[in-house]
């Protein structure tokens, strides 16, 4: 026992920052067998697991790590698929040093075991091996439905009920399927072919996939209903773009993160002129916020060829919102951190092009309602910031288009959809909303954690009853 | 697949149009809503106002001119062949509402976006004048279609080889000089739009225009189509694509337009090389 515990983690093999800042390649390159083995001998095989209570979908984690020990990787992600239908995403973008990590014993006097890196480890063995079977499906059961929205939690909800037995049919309002997976997040954080064979494993199971389907334009929920469906999960994500509202923003050159990232990853500006859709290619690169989806912006610029990125945060470095491993990414890339800032006007040239922002320093102080010390402006410390590029990327708000085109659906004052905490129900009967439309931006597992919920609620309405 | 099942060229093929199938957009569209299109694995995603649907034939019409890369492809397409990707109806519809008099001022293949809200205004019983008009006689379309949506049209062009020699503005001022007009719809180039609402401003008639900002989801979700209106930003591909055009800022608009102008020139100047090639 002693002995295992002198196991080192095992270093996720990464691209030098010098290399890959200037390429879209995945940033980590993945463990070898040999390692993951090491690394899975690492695990204590506790009697009472508390890194299962970590997970949001309760991944049977030292079962399928137990496997991986034993070499029997295939057998290692059918255990994994029994509870998470997307490993080889969540391996990659889960906060994991705040669920199943975070628990992890081992963890208690050493690094916890690597339990993400091991999740994408099988789950990349697989999709490169094709051993595993397809998860057994129950006997049909003629129930219709439709999942809106084909994100973290749509995906999850349809993976477990076509499982179930049902029929399932996915509308996506892009043309490609992922959501989120694929429109937001970076190919350097999660390749697009990941998300497109997960959706691809979905569709060989039987789920059928209807892109350039706007539910509320296209279609409503209400003739969804009359075409036949039984059930609808809503899980279209936050998607309204948070802007500043200072001066100056309209000015070309201003692009909400959402914007930047889509016209990035799910158009492939990265690779114009191959394809067509171009982006904004800033020399002097600010953005604006410091979640999750601003490192991404931040370090997609570099990508694009900034010469400078900078992030301005009005908080301190201790309340910055995104993940502590996607802070040190950015900063190892180069990107520079101006912390207790907050911009006040942006300033442009005759052809109405960004040049510039203006900005306060700030300085923290008593506790606000979220609990964080609250930044105050320092007078006199106005100064000004060169730019030709700003992404604003300070969250977002409920976008309205399907929820305004419904009756019956209830929202609350911030406009998400009221769903049960447990179940996922909504006001409206047959419904259901999980994800980022029902909780506001959040993250990829716990959207997929809704989706479970609101799956097996969805299954006991069709065989039970409302 | 989105199959083109009728093409024309008009305009002395400057000008295109394609009806294509497309069941599910053609039941639900209204006048003044537009389409998302992308014509294949790389393509952009291009926004066009509807000119026309047939919800019984399932199928919805789109007039556009050729000025870059995405539309020469989109040109490219023969019937049989078609779009990867079609998405819609996307905006808000026309407002039809019987008021009295309304003139409809199109100009260049905004003639296009206006004859169905020309078409629904007639129908709840408006008294319609239509001016369109373009830079010479070649160039001027849907002149039959929208003298059938109308009352009186006239027709103008700037060199004056057909019609009113002039602009569209001219014969807008006269119309409104009779007096009694009590809704302008202009839709055009944005400057075109600008100086129909500077004039219509003046004799205080309620004027509404239809804006074509970049775009890329068409739901909401980017910003990319934020237009100021009314000292408020809005998002023209939700809150629009018509707005009040006494209220929009429509210089702001035409500089956002120029956003990628560069990156336009270079994609269509490539594409024009390798079809010659
Ligand atoms: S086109 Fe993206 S919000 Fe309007």
């Amino acid at each position: 026992m002693a002995k295992k515990e002198l196991i080192p983690r095992q270093p996720m093999p990464e691209q030098a920052p010098e290399v890959r800042s200037k390429n879209f390649e995945e940033v980590p390159t993945g463990q070898s067998p040999e390692t993951a083995i090491r690394e899975a001998e690492r695990c204590l095989q506790c009697k009472k697991p508390v890194c299962v209570d970590g997970c949001p979908v309760g991944v049977d984690i030292p079962g399928f790590i137990s496997l991986v020990k034993e070499g029997k990787f295939t057998a290692a992600i059918s255990k994994v698929w029994e509870k998470n239908g997307l490993p080889a995403v969540c391996g990659r973008v889960c906060p994991q040093e705040l669920q199943c990590e975070g628990k992890c014993i081992v963890g208690k006097k050493n690094e916890p075991v690597a339990i993400g890196n091991l999740e994408r480890f099988v789950a990349d063995y697989e999709r490169m091996n094709k051993k595993a079977s397809l998860p057994e499906k129950a006997a049909p059961t003629g129930k219709k439905i439709a999942v809106v929205g084909s994100g973290p939690s749509g995906l999850t909800v349809a993976g477990d009920l076509i499982l179930k037995g049902h029929e399932v049919t996915l509308f996506e309002a892009f043309h490609k399927p992922g959501g989120v997976l694929v429109y937001g997040i970076p190919e350097f954080r999660l390749p697009k072919e990941i998300v497109f064979s997960e959706v691809a494993g979905l569709e060989k199971l039987g789920v059928k996939l209807e892109c350039n389907a706007v539910v509320g334009r296209t279609i409503s929920l209400d003739e969804l209903f009359e075409e036949g469906y039984d059930a609808i999960y809503i899980g279209v994500g936050a998607g309204l773009p948070r802007f500043l509202n200072i001066p100056g923003e309209n000015l070309i050159g201003i692009l909400s993160a959402n914007e930047y990232l889509t016209r990035s990853n799910l158009m492939k500006a990265y690779r114009y002129p191959e394809y067509d859709t171009p982006v904004i290619k800033g020399k002097n690169v600010i953005t604006l916020g410091a979640g999750n989806v601003a490192m991404d912006s931040a370090r997609t610029a570099l990508r694009l060829g900034a010469e400078t990125s900078r992030i301005v945060y009005r908080r301190s470095r201790d309340e910055v919102p995104a993940r502590a491993a996607e802070v040190h990414h950015a900063e190892e890339e180069g990107v520079e951190f101006f912390f207790l800032t907050n911009p006040t006007k942006f300033l442009g040239n005759e052809k109405g092009r960004l040049t510039g922002m203006e900005g306060l320093k700030m300085e923290l102080g008593e506790p606000d309602d979220s609990g964080r010390r609250r930044p105050i402006p320092i007078e006199g410390s106005e100064f000004e910031l060169e730019c030709d590029l700003a992404i604003i990327a300070v969250g977002a708000g409920a976008n309205p288009l399907l929820t305004q085109s419904t009756e019956g659906l209830k929202l609350n004052k911030w406009e998400y959809i009221e769903a049960d905490e447990k179940t996922g129900k909504t006001s409206k009967k047959g419904v259901w909303a999980g994800g980022d439309i029902v909780t506001g931006s959040a993250t990829v597992i716990l959207a997929m954690g809704a989706g479970r919920q609101a799956a097996d609620s969805i299954h006991d309405y069709l065989t039970i009853g409302w | 697949m989105f199959k083109i099942i009728a093409r024309e060229e008009m305009a002395e093929g400057t000008v295109i149009l394609n009806e294509i199938d497309a069941p599910l957009i053609a039941r639900k569209a209204k006048p003044g809503q537009f389409v998302i299109l992308k014509a294949n694995e790389t393509g952009e995603r291009i926004p066009l106002t509807m000119a026309d649907t047939n919800p019984e034939k399932g199928t919805l019409t789109v007039i556009y001119m050729v000025v870059g890369k995405s539309t020469a492809l989109f040109r490219d397409l023969k019937v049989g062949e078609g779009y990867q990707d079609i998405i819609g109806p996307l905006g808000a519809a026309t407002h039809l509402e019987k008021v009295g008099k309304v003139v409809c001022v199109g100009g260049g293949t905004g003639v296009a976006v206006l004859h169905p809200i020309t078409r629904g205004l007639k129908e709840v019983g408006n008294d319609i004048t239509c001016i369109i008009g373009s830079r010479t006689k070649d160039l001027l379309i849907m002149e039959d279609l929208m003298k059938a949506a109308s009352h009186d049209l006239r027709v103008c062009t700037d060199d004056g080889s057909y019609g009113h020699h002039g602009f569209v503005t001219d014969v807008m001022k006269e119309v409104l000089e009779e007096g009694g007009v009590n809704l302008v719809v202009g839709i055009g180039p944005v400057p075109m739009m600008k100086a129909v609402c500077k004039i219509t401003k003046e004799f205080n008639v309620k004027t509404v225009v239809s804006l074509n900002p970049i775009m890329v989801d068409g739901t909401g979700m980017c910003g990319g189509c934020r237009v100021t209106v009314g000292g408020k930003t809005r998002f023209a591909c939700v809150d629009g694509p018509e707005f009040d055009g006494h209220e929009v800022d429509f210089d702001e608009l035409m500089l956002r337009l120029q956003a990628y102008t560069e990156e336009e020139k270079k994609s269509y100047n490539e594409h024009c090389n390798l079809v010659k090639q």
